[in-house]
């Protein structure tokens, strides 16, 4: 009798032991797959590359990409998955192309300074994969005061676009500066060149004096800093730019 | 079985010097546990592969040398930090494998503080002491701090640096968010200082709002704010059709008449259907007002409410009194006070009431009010705490209305209610909250706000800064922001001062916004004469910027009055404006001065001085400079800008007193001839 009792008393145990486990248990549910309805043969970038924003941030503009035929005709309903390497988040990491053959996300980067390439693929009509690689840019602590230095004293010279608040001084200029994302320009210059230049003005490398010196205004520290802005942000990438994070 | 058991026992511990052998054994093999373990630990692990991917590098010696074995540890009694993160981030603070990616190898990145003296966890918290990976990054039940995250990584210099810093902008986006946004008018959030965190949101009062608006307005603005005005910080808070239709049938009861505010006005508008919009151009409203555009973006400025739809929001006879004089209704408000004429009002409010939109109150048809519409509409608007925010006769402010949020990145997530599918971190609770309280219990009385991700993101790292530690840091640690100034300029000139809101744009003293520039020493920096001309007619010193001085329509006897009080009390001490002459240079200096102006130092690279060659946009014009700035102003100017004017972009170039003085002359030599004669040619 006794023996037959703590049989059903485990049997009871284990029961709720498994139920208990199993409502413990994080459920995983994720979205259904999704079918694509089209095929396309090759993905492009529509916009969304090279931004750089703060480590960890949302990139201000979302990444958009295209995927188009053999023709080149944009390709709706064809699927297109984002991926890139720990840390970045993609929201939604994949989507069917819309009635332009468009998918647009909106990217986070990772929480190291850095590029960080992401991968758009889509699948073509022979089931194989069609990649399209996108570098986007995550500034650090001293890029970001950089970046910051550059917004109050750099930028309206430096950079020819103009916004709503703020107009450019670039073509107002007889001898013009080189935008910072120059980097077919900037990285043939090593870090003493640049800081001669920003710390003593143009003629120290006998370039225009109408780069002034910026010597007494900014610290060592903060010249620094807007070096490394400099060199995180040129395009083609500078050998300082820190290490490329890609998808492992 | 009991046999086979039998003969092990006596071939194991058969006789005493077996039995001593295989004791011996055990005992031997237990002890080797504990080294074992230390040996397979995870960075014992790590450090060899430190090791392997320095070998072959060409600096591996030096790296080498660095590299110390074992278990590494940061040991900081005063902030009570143990530290063994470098026992596996071996390569931190060697800057020359910055090309290496793959943790935990990488170097850290240059920050302002040294780590031996600040350790890891102060800012990137986990547990310090742990020395494997998921115990000090990951909370467990005995350890609830988490790596935090890198997006809100700036949190952790708000607990010592209680003001703005230049290298953190998303702390100090969530600090001014928290006023901006009016948090505080319900969270309490007292900083460590001992002082309270003050709303900066100027949410209007309510106790005259049927003299400014409709009942049918109310309704659809509580029904959905973002509806009306993109931009709009009031929140929505999903009430039903019934309680809207409630609150706005009280708010229209409960409001008082201003008298004067509905003054009907006789002047006709304009005939010129261009003259409204060049009056609001003129006037720079947009300086301060956004509106709309086809595109959809908001353009403008964000001191006062959008206009995109004013029309269809206020009643004519308000907007025209509001027009002629902004503090009969609100003597607080930021708006100045333009002294229009009737025809100007007439004008500039047509205008305005054209900007409307059909849809907005298309649907909205309420019905008479009953008496108990209104007194429910009473109870809802002291349930919803409107009152925090907005000044409502007859009903108090509520006190403590939200729970207060001074140390609210120390809360335990034990306490904390979470979604299902949400990751169990203090971080994604407080964004998550932000994002969308309701979620979290519909009966939640928070509503919901309009944020972006990004403002989310810097909201959670401003309230995560508010913690045990900040509260409790040593006050030689804690860095204080600069003190916030209430600075009011005095007498009858700081009356009129506060009637044309000159605070709203520019700061004097330390007080006041940074959209105009600074007037501190304005009175040493400028001419009296041209001063008053500058009152009487605002003319154009920055060509590239959209914001602009408006013209007042001042009187004399107020330009005098402004003008007097201005160049008396707003001097800096080092100018003395007496101490250099505004003519009488030598035609050596002059010329000297040019040389200068033009070459060693081009200065019209950011400044235009003769229209006909100079280009640059970013500094004042130049054309009339010896007309307006005082001598003694533009050669200490040169001598140090920063001095005079933290912040500013003119780059100080150390001159010596020889190169200043010419630019001086120079400079105080062009007094706008040259000017009125190309207008002739």
């Amino acid at each position: 009798m006794i023996r037959h009792f703590s049989t059903i008393a485990a049997v009871v145990i284990a029961v709720l032991a498994t139920s208990l486990a199993t409502s413990c248990s994080r459920k995983t549910e994720s979205a259904p797959p999704l079918k694509p309805t089209a095929f396309g043969a090759a993905i492009i970038e529509s916009s969304g590359g090279k931004q750089f924003a703060q480590i960890g941030a949302l990139l201000q503009q979302p990444v958009v990409v295209q995927v188009n035929d053999e023709q080149g005709a944009a390709v709706v309903g064809a699927l297109v998955e984002f991926a890139a390497p720990t840390g970045v988040t993609f929201d939604p990491t994949s989507g069917l192309t819309d009635s332009s053959g468009q998918v647009t996300t909106n990217v986070s980067l990772g929480g190291m300074a850095g590029r960080y390439q992401l991968v758009a693929s889509t699948i073509d009509k022979s089931h194989k994969k069609v990649e399209l690689k996108i570098e986007e840019i995550a500034l650090g602590y001293q890029q970001t005061l950089g970046r910051r230095l550059n917004d109050q004293y750099c930028e309206r010279c430096h950079n020819p676009e103009s916004t709503v608040e703020r107009v450019s001084n670039y073509d107002n200029l007889e001898i013009k500066p080189h935008p910072f994302t120059e980097g077919d320009t900037l990285n043939k210059l090593n870090d003493a060149d640049l800081t001669a230049i920003v710390t003593h003005g143009g003629p120290a490398l006998n370039k225009s004096a109408l780069m002034p010196a910026w010597g007494n205004t900014l610290s060592k520290s903060d010249i620094e800093a807007l070096i490394s802005y400099i060199r995180a942000v040129s395009d083609p990438p500078s050998r300082q730019a820190g290490p490329v994070y890609t998808e492992n | 079985m009991r046999q086979i058991f039998a003969s092990l026992w006596q071939r194991l511990f058969g006789d005493s010097g077996r039995a001593f052998g295989v004791v011996s054994v055990i005992f031997l093999a237990s002890l080797a546990i504990a080294p074992a373990k230390n040996f397979f630990s995870e960075w014992r692990h790590y450090q060899h592969g430190y090791l392997k991917t320095i070998r072959n590098r060409s600096e591996a010696n030096s790296l080498q040398r660095h590299f110390k074995p074992g278990i590494q540890q940061i040991w900081l009694p005063e902030l009570a930090v143990v530290d063994r993160c470098t026992s596996c981030h071996v390569g931190l603070k060697e800057q020359s494998i910055t090309d290496v990616s793959t943790q935990p190898f990488r170097t850290h990145p240059a920050i302002p503080h040294k780590l031996d003296q600040f350790g890891c966890t102060i800012c990137h918290r986990g547990q310090g002491a742990a020395t494997t990976v998921s115990e000090a990054h990951d909370s467990t039940l005995a350890w609830e701090q988490p790596i935090l995250p890198a997006k809100y990584i700036e949190s952790s210099c708000g607990e010592c640096h209680r003001g703005p810093l230049p290298g953190t902008p998303v702390l100090n986006q969530g600090r001014t968010l928290l006023s901006r946004y009016g948090c505080v008018n319900c969270h309490m959030v007292k900083l460590p200082d001992g002082s309270t965190l003050k709303a900066s949101d100027n949410p209007p009062s309510l106790s005259h709002i049927s003299d400014k608006t409709t009942r049918e307005w109310i309704y659809a603005w509580l029904k959905d704010p973002q509806a009306y005005s993109v931009s709009a910080t009031m929140p929505n808070f999903k009430l039903s059709d019934d309680d809207a239709r409630d609150i706005s049938a009280f708010l229209i009861a409960n409001s008082t008449a201003v008298p004067g505010d509905s003054d009907s006005l006789s002047a006709k508008p304009a005939a010129d259907p261009s003259a409204g919009p060049s009056l609001y151009g003129e006037s720079f409203c947009a300086s301060c007002h956004a509106v709309q555009n086809a595109a959809g973006n908001v353009v403008g400025g964000d001191v006062g409410p959008e206009l995109t739809r004013i029309g269809s929001k206020v009643k004519p006879e308000w907007l025209q009194s509001w027009l002629r004089d902004p503090r009969v209704y609100d003597p607080g408000t930021a708006m100045p006070h333009y002294r229009f004429n009737d025809p100007q009002v007439a004008t500039l409010s047509g205008f305005l009431l054209s900007k409307t939109d059909s849809d907005l109150l298309a649907n909205v048809h309420l019905d008479a009010t009953t008496p108990d519409q209104i007194a429910h509409g009473k109870r809802l608007v002291s349930d919803y705490g409107c009152a925090s925010c907005h000044e409502i006769a007859g009903i108090k402010k509520p006190e403590n209305f939200a729970p207060e949020l001074s140390r609210i990145g120390s809360k335990s997530i034990t306490q904390l209610i979470f979604l299902p599918g949400m990751q169990h971190t203090l971080p994604d609770y407080l964004a998550g909250k932000i994002k969308q309280p309701r979620a979290f219990s519909p009966n939640l009385r928070m509503p919901q706000y309009a944020f972006t991700t990004a403002q989310i993101d810097a909201l959670t790292t401003a309230l995560l800064a508010l913690n045990e530690r900040s509260t409790t840091l040593p006050a030689s640690l804690a860095v204080a922001g600069a003190p916030e100034s209430d600075y009011q300029p005095a007498g009858k000139a700081g009356k009129l001062m506060a009637d044309l809101a000159c605070f709203s744009c520019h700061r004097i003293n330390g007080h006041g916004s940074d959209m105009a520039p600074d007037l501190t020493w304005e009175g040493s920096s400028v001419q009296r004469e041209w001063l008053v001309q500058f009152f009487k007619n605002p003319g154009t010193l920055r060509p590239a910027l959209i914001r602009r001085m408006p013209r007042f329509n001042l009187s004399d006897s107020e330009v005098n009055e402004l003008t007097d009080y201005m160049m008396t009390v707003y001097q800096n001490p080092s100018v003395d404006r007496d101490s250099m002459p505004l003519s009488g240079y030598s035609q050596g200096e002059v010329e000297l001065g040019k040389q200068l102006f033009y070459g060693k130092y081009s200065c019209q690279g950011c400044h235009i001085l003769d229209t006909k060659t100079d280009k640059g946009y970013i500094g004042p014009t130049l054309t009339h400079v010896g007309s307006r700035l005082t001598a003694a102003w533009i050669f200490k100017w040169m001598k140090n800008p920063q001095a005079l004017r933290a912040g500013t972009a003119e780059p100080n170039r150390a001159m010596t007193d020889e190169d200043a003085r010419a630019l001086t002359a120079f400079l105080i030599s062009q007094k706008g001839r040259a000017n009125s004669e190309v207008a002739k040619k």
